[in-house]
């Protein structure tokens, strides 16, 4: 029961990061209909940036925190203008293949500047965050409690912002039809930085939720989280908000409890492309997925 | 240009290439660090063609945008080590978990075992085929690159143990012992590539890359060229995997990560996405750069007392991944484009130029 308890806990905790990551995902394909290959390297970036205000410049927790998730939004936009902005007229392809090669220069760059070595996170100087709880026989970090819940918060402020505002509206009239609403005068490049402000924003936060109880960053350890973020994203239903945070849930639950099972513990990252697979072919546009129809 | 001297033109190309090595095979002193690096580029470049040109049938000539390539090379390197390390060695190899029964005897020729590479990763790309290929392009490559994964992390996983030795990896595995061997092979899987995508199944690929709708109207039958594509994509892939292993002399289930797929697929776009030459040039050309002419960057460098900023290990590989960039950012359409190689549009550019073009990049984007 305990054993039970603690997977449905580390499950949500771990699923409701996935699920922030997979918001800015699920934006960016709804708007620009591109798979951000480079977003879990944002996410990687994001664990540096923390490392760096508070190992090396020794900058307290809080102003960190603020410092990481500006420097990752400038990324995440600086990212968009550079390499994406200049093929917008280009074919999907080239698109895909430029996230690919941004991905590509990250990883490189922080194994350049941070080399390749696990670097170690300030997991314990966190403050309340990294401090420990005891439930009943569970015991763990007060940061497991909090992230689905402040998840649970930003994700209903945001549909809220896409429902209600006029920057939401953009973001909706953009994803539905790229060209019209640009005649419409909607600012399109406005729009389109905008979504990678709040999915880069989005980004930093899971990183630091995500590698306080894990304590090391590196350079690879965007890739894997990222493609199973892109995953739960695809889950949910690509384009929608709540079918992102469901299917990060998903996600997370179902590899938390396979990491559970003494014999198939190995198989944990295995599950979620077996979901994948089976997601796209029963439902392909996922849980909450509009259905688009192809025009010949 | 006629058929005829198109062949002509073809052959000429694939008689100098062949000039070249064999001139640095012969010629060359082995021990010389200089000409080491020559040898290097052109043997590793020569798989990475082998590579980029199956990726490029399935993505550039088919349009199918699939990332598994990694899983087929791992699958390939594997299979080729486990048939090939000789009997005696084996005992080292398995040192911890000790070899299968079944298996401590199986030794196959090397011909063979990179035949039966091959089919083993066509025998996993016809079994995925069917559900993956139904998907647009870009859920075809995040699943595709998930089925990597998962090749990946099933063999290092621990019932496999005796087979594949787990997470410790194969050591020990048998190359051809002459320079030459994997130039042949290499040769041989393009030559049989290109002859596919000159047939009429490639013109189908074709077809079906340009307007899927269309070529259905046409009568293609899309899923099952679709297959064929993949399955003989793969095929290569796994060849491409048996040759990297021969030439690393080990494998272990993290040598063929996504990085590497990445690294392919970028080889195709700099080559030309749909041009078997370009795949060829831009292989040897990144290659080149990667493993020989950016390494100085590695290093630390002084000038006098002065020590240059910035050079320390792993410049050269964000120096290379910007060049990338910019290759993908600025010249889309690649070195070749779709074109292929041919000595007329040499010569064409020499009469309107009047210089010496350093690269083929200038004639490819001219067009």
């Amino acid at each position: 029961m305990d054993t039970f308890l603690q997977n449905c806990l580390t499950g949500i905790s771990i699923g409701s990061i996935y699920a922030l990551i997979a918001i800015g995902y699920t934006m960016v394909y709804g708007i620009l209909r591109l798979i951000n290959f480079a977003h879990g390297d944002i996410f990687m970036m994001a664990g540096y940036f923390m490392i760096i205000c508070m190992t090396d410049l020794l900058i307290p927790w809080y102003y960190s925190v603020i410092i990481v998730i500006v420097a990752t939004i400038i990324l995440g936009v600086v990212i968009e203008r550079v390499a994406y902005k200049p093929l917008r007229d280009a074919p999907r392809m080239s698109i895909m293949i430029s996230a690919i090669g941004v991905s590509y220069l990250l990883e490189n760059l922080a194994t350049y500047i941070f080399s390749a070595q696990p670097k170690s996170y300030p997991y314990d100087k966190m403050g309340f965050l990294s401090q420990r709880v005891t439930l009943g026989n569970i015991s763990t970090t007060l940061v497991t409690f909090i992230t689905p819940v402040l998840t649970i918060v930003l994700v209903l402020a945001l549909v809220v912002l896409v429902r209600k505002t006029k920057i939401g509206m953009a973001m909706r009239a953009v994803s539905r039809d790229f060209e019209t609403s640009q005649l419409m005068g909607v600012r399109i490049n406005a729009v389109i930085s905008f979504t990678f402000v709040i999915g880069s924003g989005l980004a930093a936060l899971g990183s630091i939720l995500y590698f306080i109880p894990r304590s090391s960053v590196y350079p690879l350890a965007g890739s894997l989280p990222g493609l199973k973020c892109f995953v739960a994203a695809v889950f949910g239903g690509i384009g929608s908000i709540p079918g992102a945070l469901v299917g990060g849930f998903l996600i997370g639950l179902s590899e938390t409890f396979v990491k559970g099972s003494a014999t198939l513990s190995q198989y944990s990252d295995v599950i979620t492309f077996i979901l994948l697979i089976i997601v796209l072919l029963v439902k392909p546009t996922g849980l909450f997925g509009e259905k688009i129809k192809e025009k010949v | 240009m006629t058929k005829k001297a198109k062949k002509m033109s073809s052959v000429a190309a694939l008689f100098v290439l062949a000039a070249i090595i064999i001139c640095v095979g012969e010629l060359t002193p082995q021990s010389s660090s200089q000409w080491s690096n020559l040898r290097t580029v052109l043997q590793l470049g020569t798989i990475y063609a082998l590579l980029a040109v199956s990726m490029n049938l399935c993505n550039g000539f088919t349009g199918l945008f699939s990332l598994g390539q990694a899983g087929f090379m791992t699958l390939g390197a594997y299979t080729y080590a486990i048939l090939t390390i000789p009997v005696a060695s084996r005992a080292g190899v398995y040192y911890l978990y000790g070899v299968a029964g079944w298996l401590s005897n199986v030794v196959l020729p090397i011909p063979v075992a990179l035949l039966v590479a091959g089919l083993m990763a066509a025998l996993l790309a016809a079994l995925i085929g069917a559900p993956v290929l139904k998907l647009k392009s870009d859920y075809l490559a995040i699943a595709t690159l998930g089925f990597a994964e998962v090749v990946r992390i099933v063999i290092a996983s621990s019932p496999l143990n005796r087979v594949t030795n787990g997470s410790l990896g194969l050591t020990k595995i048998p190359g051809f012992g002459s320079y030459y061997g994997i130039f042949i092979v290499s040769i041989v899987c393009i030559a049989i590539i290109v002859l596919l995508i000159n047939s009429s199944y490639g013109r189908a690929f074709k077809a079906i890359r340009d307007d899927e709708i269309a070529a259905e109207a046409m009568g293609i039958n899309l899923a099952r060229h679709k297959q064929m594509s993949f399955v003989i994509s793969s095929f290569f892939a796994g060849i491409g995997g048996a040759l990297m292993a021969m030439y690393m002399g080990a494998v272990s289930s993290t040598t063929f990560t996504i990085a590497v797929t990445y690294f392919i697929l970028l080889i195709v776009v700099i080559g030309g996405m749909g041009s078997v030459t370009g795949s060829i040039i831009s292989s040897l050309l990144v290659i080149a750069a990667r493993e020989w002419w950016l390494r100085p960057l590695d290093q630390t460098q002084y000038i006098g007392t002065f020590r240059v900023p910035l050079l320390k290990a792993g410049f050269r590989m964000v120096v290379f991944s910007v060049i990338l960039m910019i290759v993908v950012l600025f010249f889309r359409r690649g070195i070749m484009g779709d074109k292929e190689f041919n000595w007329d549009s040499i010569a064409k550019l020499f009469k309107k130029r009047g210089k010496k073009p350093k690269t083929p990049t200038v004639g490819g984007d001219a067009q």
